[in-house]
């Protein structure tokens, strides 16, 4: 099968004050793959996800270098609204994060802020998007309750269904299983494997295994470095760098 | 015994001691209120006295109607509110969503110093310019009016307002703005839509200390409220709110007398007013962490 590229990191420096984090990154995310990010803590996984939906900008005193394309368009060009590519790239985070909301508000919130008002339009979407997320047949019954009620397995798949409700192209995962337990943990890889069909996916995880269990792609950080790029398979079992090598075989890490 | 043993009983004591005195006082003081202030009720009879239109405490016979001191407190502090939920919320959303890291920690303890300045200092400030402008504004007889009161105080609310809003807007997790950035929100929505309805049960904790402070405070109103107790139909008429007749008359009601009680009744009630002001704000203080996902 051929691999298109959707989204694509060239040369890309990034840098807290003088602080550089991430030094010359070059990186494809293929449609309908996986790509997962895998390293050390502190090597600028995390920091190299967010700027893929122009999240870093809230954070004060950064700044980069170098072109991040969506569909060959660069999202950082002054003519592109961070608020669309954000609707397009939607994000899922270390912790869940779902709003003081009811469940139901949780979906249509990011449907109410792009301006749709057409009720049962949005009522279809949060079924849909439920749905998708795998989580409809537990939460059907409760729309109306908090979705802070819910397991850290179901905010977890709450929060992607909320993506998904936007019409998101590309998913970034940041250690979406960071803080669930083996259960939700592969409930989650289930359903980054069943959304692939659709979307095309980037997680950050710290899981060797789970790299090796859900992505086609991986990339290996090292202290703000990409040391090495490739086919999970190939990085997994024939990696071409010793530093990559090391810290698959659990060397250090 | 030893001598070590002996030390540890005595350090726990002590602390416990401190701990309690508190409370020690509270109950001191409302048994203090209860027993000199409910007399009065028994001459009275406790709704004559609340709704009692007329205050005439050295009349003879006198008239023990509190209502026109009701609402001499009750006006300046709704006044007092229009003025510090504004002010107070609006420089809270200001430090948390605009000012950068510099001004905030310029601002905020600038907004607080304000809680500092002494209630007569502020009373001075209000009878020497607040007054006569307001005199001339509007052109009244007297500038001591429940607007100047509502104005000065009001300016003494709104640190507190201020400072709570500010606290629980901070408090609000950052994943909150992040997930609806990453939804593509921008930030009016995210600020309208999930910031401040996630800090909304601490700014109205806020708003009701703020409150709660502008009801009880006595040396400004006593100084530029105009003291007379006659119900209010506007706010550019004086007022004699509830704290400032007590500090008023205290001093002439003779010990042990029927107006000594009246007064005693209407620390009492003051005192009920402010507590319930104090139990609803940590009631919802308390929704707040719970919803918050902080500890309940």
């Amino acid at each position: 099968m051929d691999n298109k590229v959707k989204m694509q990191a060239k040369k890309v420096d990034f840098f807290y004050g003088k602080n550089q984090a991430l030094k010359n990154i070059n990186l494809d995310v293929y449609l309908n793959r996986v790509t997962a990010m895998i390293g050390p803590s502190g090597c600028g996984k995390s920091t190299f996800i967010r700027l893929f939906n122009r999240m870093n900008e809230l954070v004060p005193h950064t700044s980069l270098r170098g072109r991040i394309s969506l569909d060959g368009q660069d999202i950082n060009d002054p003519s592109v609204d961070a608020v669309d590519i954000r609707r397009r790239i939607g994000m899922v985070f270390q912790k869940p994060n779902p709003f003081p909301k009811s469940i139901f508000e949780n979906i249509s919130y990011g449907l109410k802020v792009n301006g749709i008002k057409d009720k049962a339009f949005i009522e279809q979407k949060v079924e849909d998007s439920l749905k998708k997320a795998v989580i409809w047949d537990e939460v059907k019954d409760r729309l109306g309750d908090s979705a802070l009620r819910l397991s850290g397995g179901q905010q977890q798949r709450l929060c992607i269904a909320r993506c998904l409700a936007v019409e998101t192209e590309v998913i970034l995962f940041d250690e979406p299983c960071a803080s669930l337990d083996p259960i939700s943990t592969a409930k989650i890889e289930e359903l980054i494997l069943e959304l692939k069909k659709d979307y095309s996916i980037v997680i950050v995880t710290h899981n060797m295994q789970q790299a090796a269990r859900v992505s086609d792609y991986t990339g290996f950080f090292l202290l703000g470095e990409l040391i090495e790029f490739g086919k999970t398979q190939d990085i997994f079992t024939a990696p071409k760098d010793k530093k990559t090598e090391a810290y698959i075989t659990g060397r250090f890490g | 015994m030893t001598y070590r043993k002996a030390k540890e009983k005595i350090y726990k004591w002590i602390f416990t001691i401190l701990a309690f005195a508190s409370l020690f006082f509270l109950v001191g003081i409302v048994i203090v209120l209860f027993k000199e202030g409910t007399p009065i009720f028994k001459e009275v009879g406790f709704l004559k006295f609340i709704l009692g239109r007329h205050w005439y405490p050295t009349s003879n016979p006198p008239d023990f109607g509190i209502m026109p001191l009701m609402l001499g407190s009750l006006w300046v502090t709704l006044g007092a509110s229009m003025v510090c939920v504004p002010l107070g919320v609006g420089s809270a959303l200001y430090l948390n969503e605009i000012a950068g890291f510099k001004q905030r920690q310029l601002l905020k303890p600038v907004i607080e110093l304000l809680a500092s300045i002494p209630s007569v200092v502020y009373g001075f400030f209000g009878l020497t310019v607040v007054t006569p402008f307001i005199q001339k504004l509007f052109g009244l007889p007297t500038g001591m009016t429940a607007l100047n009161a509502s104005l000065i105080l009001g300016i003494m609310a709104t640190p507190t307002v201020c400072s709570i809003s500010e606290d629980a807007l901070s408090y609000v997790p950052r994943s909150f703005r992040e997930a609806s950035f990453a939804v593509g929100a921008n930030r009016w929505q995210t600020l309208t839509q999930v910031v401040i309805p996630a800090a909304g049960s601490g700014i109205s904790t806020g708003i009701i200390l703020g409150m709660s402070r502008a009801i009880g405070e006595t040396m400004t109103v006593l100084m530029i409220a105009g003291g007379a107790a006659v119900i209010p139909h506007t706010f550019l008429e004086p007022v004699r709110p509830m704290t400032a007749a007590i500090a008023a008359e205290m001093g002439e009601a003779p010990m042990g007398g029927s107006h000594y009680h009246a007064l005693f009744a209407i620390a009492l009630i003051l005192f009920l007013i402010t507590f319930v002001f104090n139990i609803i704000a940590e009631i919802i203080s308390r929704k707040f962490r719970i919803k918050l996902g902080l500890s309940g």
